[in-house]
């Protein structure tokens, strides 16, 4: 195929900046035109360690028991553009937080060095353990720092490590205690504990500047396995392996090939899917007696696995993970879905004929889109648009007038009861995108849970998405499955979260053009275009965060105010309006 | 306020080698009074926040009288215990300017930063909390601490900066193995041998800076931020070893209890009121113990899901779908979410308030500072929005007193906090926020 060069700027002028990423990305593809990916580029970032990223990176250096027995130092990261990732872009660390990674790093030093683990943590023995032994402690500092700072130690950097060692060797007696303590500082370093993209010019692009191959490795492994980068992938940055295409594509088959890969989809799915809403979700018992923390604990686990089945496993369409009847099952959600129980987790399949159909009928999307006590429509369908189809819903306005809400003693379902907000245009124009949505999912409760009827009262489960009608979940299923923005909405989420930071609306709309084609070409499947994403120009080359926020000032505001690409326009809540009201309000 | 300035060298041995150690300046703003120990050691001045969601029933919470001996409406009625020992702050405003009104976000970030928000994921600058901890917070191993009692990790009023946030602890159980696990000095162990381990720890960060001095270079001017950020954590981090090498001074409340057991997740009434009472019972542990001398609990969020066993609508639904009952004048349910906040608020209080320390309590040598993010939150009000204080400073601050705000900022009470701890100010807070002017009526 035949490459033609798209000047961004071009395309910028096409596309309104103050316009959703949705219109974007169909401007981009309006334009018809290949991109000349040798020019797509992506911003360098320095990036704290999440609290998953720290205890992986624990785990795969040191062994998983070290890892699993520490409680995370690292600080709850601010959501960005739809990702918890992209918040560690930006995230500081405050003192306490630093205390708090010293009390980790001691903790992991001196498991590292007890005598269960230093028989094979430790390369080497000491002459003496009661007396330092610089030559010991160097092979292990050595070969330990270049794992924890994924590239290898300064020659300045080891010398530095190996005197603490033998100084606190001398301080303790103890060789062991004196490595522990060294180990310890590197813990603490910012070299581990900040993900750094570092950039050096491009040999064959006079301008550009690519990430070096060390820091092009923690993008790769990162981004594939929420985890370091391991010996082999370090070995390939070394070898400057990773900067040929033939040597790139042999690293991300290797990745994509490792069993890590399944942590790091999972790890993406979990935040694209605000499953950290897990940690803290409960269920009134009063109300749902069933519903128990190991119950909700196994529903996020039941979607990961489903997700991952499909995905990776079975390599089927992204599409039809939201119509699929195949899943997984436990005791607990056994009990919670109707269904036989079988000891452990089980490949299970909804019938044909079973409301049950895919991840939108999952306990988990249905229980944490729920208040404890109680289901909400609004709530489900806003977690549908800005999850799945990467839009924002807007925050009612504060000066809503809320005496049509109050409580009406006759309103016996969420449909009677949210009749009062689609009678007031300025809370209209809001629910009318988000609760013919959560309403067509009111046959399940509070903690999704199937029911008939409410209070006695059949449910009218009829609903639309953005002009598809149903009169049944699975006719929103389909309609979500073939939603068109459903696939510019991963692959966005997708470069965001393997890149570290939130999309520029000027910057990476070509990109994520391309992007969303690969995946179409790909027939939606999630491993090619993980394959197509990390070889591609904008992953490894890159621009500055200054200057891409100096030259863009609306994506300033997006970064900042922590808004995600795709907010829903004013035109889409007027047009919402005008449908239900055949007039605008002032209020809107 | 008398200063006393006092600095003290650690000389010892260790492992033979001869140490000599700067240490911080110690207790440097005490009480005016002269308040001391049985030990004859001058107690510390301590601060402390406590926060609600969802404001208040006007109507049933403002007191109709000013000054002493207030009366308490039933909304408030659970503070009678404590009422000798707090202040309460009516018809103090938020102004928010240009920026909007952000429900139940723009409530709480000008009073605990001091400026209006402009978008919800907006989060404040520097809270007083921390400016407050930079102040008295440097001669404890904590500099402060935070808990809520949400469950939630993410539940927190207290900020460094817009991107870095004092995440709170949430489960009693690991809150205590942090507090008294292995690094824990019991004030009143009567030996004490400084851990070597210690000074190799406060010289190997010497090396951790040198790594984040290379990093430095290689930044943008934001991400360089971030790490003067971090270069300040590793001051404090020193800090904190220099104090491993000192044998604290006693402290006579010092009482460490069994370690608690762990609370399910969940916001019912009476599972945050459980697990408030634990954290509270730990944080007044480490206060007591001298941990650290700047606390944060949080009761609830800006928009509190706490449930009602028997109703199905949590708090913060409530407060926007509940009726006005016409008889009653307030909503009736909302309300008892209220009341269940001002309980744990008087179980706060008087928990500080029953921990002898010297000759008084600990709470005669705090200042707690209490807000919420609404005043009226059906409507998403935020003028007269409620505040609380309680505690004396060390006898600086009148208590059992109701203040009318007359309508001025409510960033006086946070400018009147910093000011009795310590902190200079000429002035607080933003553009309307701005002031000056403290509460003197509090003030002795």
């Amino acid at each position: 195929m035949g490459r033609q060069t798209v000047n961004k700027s071009q395309l910028a002028k096409h596309c309104s900046v103050g316009v959703a990423l949705l219109l974007l990305v169909g401007c981009a593809r309006e334009a018809n035109q290949p991109l000349d990916l040798l020019e797509a580029d992506s911003v360098a970032r320095t990036r704290l360690l999440t609290s998953e990223q720290y205890t992986n990176s624990i785990s795969q250096i040191f062994g998983e028991d070290i890892g699993n027995s520490l409680l995370t130092p690292m600080p709850p990261m601010q959501r960005v553009g739809g990702l918890l990732s992209s918040g560690a872009a930006f995230a500081g660390v405050t003192s306490d937080q630093i205390s708090q990674i010293q009390q980790s790093a001691a903790s992991v030093a001196e498991k590292v060095v007890d005598e269960f683990h230093r028989d094979y943590l430790i390369p080497c023995r000491p002459q003496r353990s009661t007396a330092s032994d610089p030559s010991c402690a160097e092979q292990f500092l050595k070969d330990t720092g270049r794992l924890v700072y994924r590239r290898p130690l300064t020659d300045i950097q080891l010398a530095e490590l190996v005197a603490i060692a033998d100084y606190a060797t001398q301080q303790t007696g103890d060789f062991y205690e004196g490595l522990a303590l060294s180990l310890e500082a590197m813990l603490i370093s910012p070299a581990f504990i900040f993900v750094v993209d570092r950039a050096e010019p491009h040999p064959d692009k006079p301008g550009i500047q690519r990430l070096d191959s060390y820091s092009l490795a923690s993008r790769l492994s990162f981004f594939l396995w929420n985890g370091p980068p391991d010996d082999a992938l370090l070995l390939a940055a070394q070898t400057h392996a990773l900067q040929s295409p033939q040597g790139l594509a042999k690293a991300v088959d290797r990745l994509l090939a490792s069993s890590r890969i399944e942590a790091g989809m999972r790890a993406f799915f979990d935040d694209m899917l605000g499953f950290d809403n897990f940690n803290s979700l409960a269920k009134d018992p009063a109300v749902y007696p069933m519903i128990t923390a190991t119950t909700l604990e196994n529903a996020r686990e039941q979607t990961l696995r489903t997700i991952v089945d499909h995905l990776l496993v079975q390599q089927a369409d992204y599409r039809d993970l939201f119509t699929t009847r195949k899943t997984f099952m436990s005791p607990s959600l056994a009990v919670a879905y109707g269904t036989p129980s079988a000891k452990g987790w089980v490949a299970h399949e909804f019938p044909e004929d079973s409301p049950r159909i895919g991840l939108l009928t999952h306990l988990s999307f249905l229980a944490a889109n729920s208040h404890s006590v109680r289901s909400s429509p609004t709530l489900r369908g806003q977690a549908l648009r800005e999850e799945f189809l990467c839009q924002v819903v807007p925050s009612p306005p504060p000066n809503v007038d809320f005496s049509s809400l109050e409580e009406d003693e006759h309103a016996l379902t969420a449909r009677d009861r949210l009749a009062a907000h689609n009678s007031n245009p300025s809370c209209a124009g809001c629910h009318l995108i988000t609760d013919p949505i959560g309403l067509a999912l009111e046959n399940f409760d509070g903690a999704g849970l199937f029911r008939e009827a409410e209070n006695g009262v059949e449910l009218d489960i009829s609903g639309e998405l953005d002009g598809v009608t149903y009169q049944s979940i699975e006719g929103l299923a389909v309609a979500l499955r073939n939603h068109p923005k459903l696939s510019a909405c991963l692959v966005g989420r997708l470069y965001a979260y393997s890149t570290g930071g939130p999309l520029s609306l000027k910057d990476d709309q070509a990109t994520l053009a391309w992007l969303e084609d690969r995946f179409v070409a790909n027939q939606y499947r999630l491993p090619a275009t993980l394959k197509a994403l990390t070889l591609s120009s904008a992953f490894s080359t890159v621009r500055s965060a200054s200057s891409d926020e100096d030259t863009d000032s609306l994506n300033r505001g997006d970064w900042r105010m922590d808004d995600a690409p795709a907010r829903i326009s004013e035109e889409q809540l007027s047009l919402s309006t005008l449908q239900r009201f055949g007039s605008l309000e002032s209020q809107l | 306020m008398r200063t006393f300035n006092r600095r003290r060298f650690l000389r010892g041995t260790l492992n033979g080698g001869m140490v000599s150690v700067g240490l911080p300046l110690l207790n440097l703003f005490l009480s005016d009074n002269g308040s001391a120990m049985a030990n004859g050691l001058p107690i510390p001045q301590r601060f402390g926040t406590w926060s609600w969601g969802l404001g208040m029933s006007e109507s049933i919470f403002v007191p109709k009288n000013t000054g002493a001996n207030f009366d308490l409406p039933e909304e408030i009625a659970a503070l009678a215990p404590v009422q000798e020992h707090i202040n309460l702050y009516t018809n103090f405003h938020v102004f928010r300017d240009d920026a909007p009104n952000l429900c139940h976000h723009s409530g709480w970030v000008v009073l605990r930063s001091g400026t209006a928000p402009y978008t919800s994921e907006n989060r404040p600058g520097e809270t007083i909390d921390v400016s407050i901890a930079r102040q008295i917070g440097n001669a404890t191993r904590f500099k402060s601490l935070s808990a809520t009692a949400t469950g939630d990790v993410r539940d927190s009023f207290s900020y460094e900066g817009g991107n870095s946030v004092n995440q709170p602890e949430w489960s009693p159980l690991r809150f205590y193995n942090r507090l008294f696990g292995d690094d824990f000095q019991h004030p009143n162990a009567k030996t004490f041998a400084p851990d070597p381990s210690v000074l190799v720890r406060k010289s190997a960060l010497s090396a951790v800076r040198e790594d984040a001095r290379k990093l430095e270079k290689s930044l943008g001017a934001e991400d360089r931020q971030r790490l003067d950020q971090y270069f300040t954590g590793l001051r404090d981090l020193e800090n904190r070893f220099d104090l491993q090498l000192t044998k604290p001074d006693p402290r006579e409340a010092c009482v460490v209890a069994a370690a608690p057991s762990d609370l399910p997740a969940g916001l019912d009434a009476d599972l945050v009121s459980k697990r408030h009472r634990m954290l509270t019972d730990l944080m007044l542990m480490a206060v007591a113990c001298d941990q650290t001398r700047v606390f944060n609990m949080f009761y609830a969020s800006a928009f509190s899901a706490t449930t009602r066993p028997g109703y199905d609508k949590p708090h913060h639904t409530a407060t926007h779908e509940e009726a006005v009952d016409d008889a009653l004048g307030y909503q009736p349910n909302t309300s008892w979410y209220t009341r269940r906040a001002m309980e744990e608020w008087a179980y706060y209080v008087g928990a500080l308030a029953n921990c002898k320390e010297g000759d008084g309590t600990l709470l005669d040598n705090a200042l707690i500072y209490a807000n919420t993010d609404q005043s009226f939150a059906k409507v998403h009000g935020i003028d007269g929005i409620p505040m609380f204080s309680a505690g004396s400073a060390g006898g600086r601050v009148k208590t059992g007193l109701h203040i009318d705000g007359g309508g001025s900022p409510g960033c006086r009470l946070g400018y009147t906090a910093q000011k009795l701890m310590g902190v200079e100010l000429e002035s607080w807070g933003t553009k309307s926020n701005t002031t000056s002017s403290d509460i003197g009526e509090i003030l002795i």
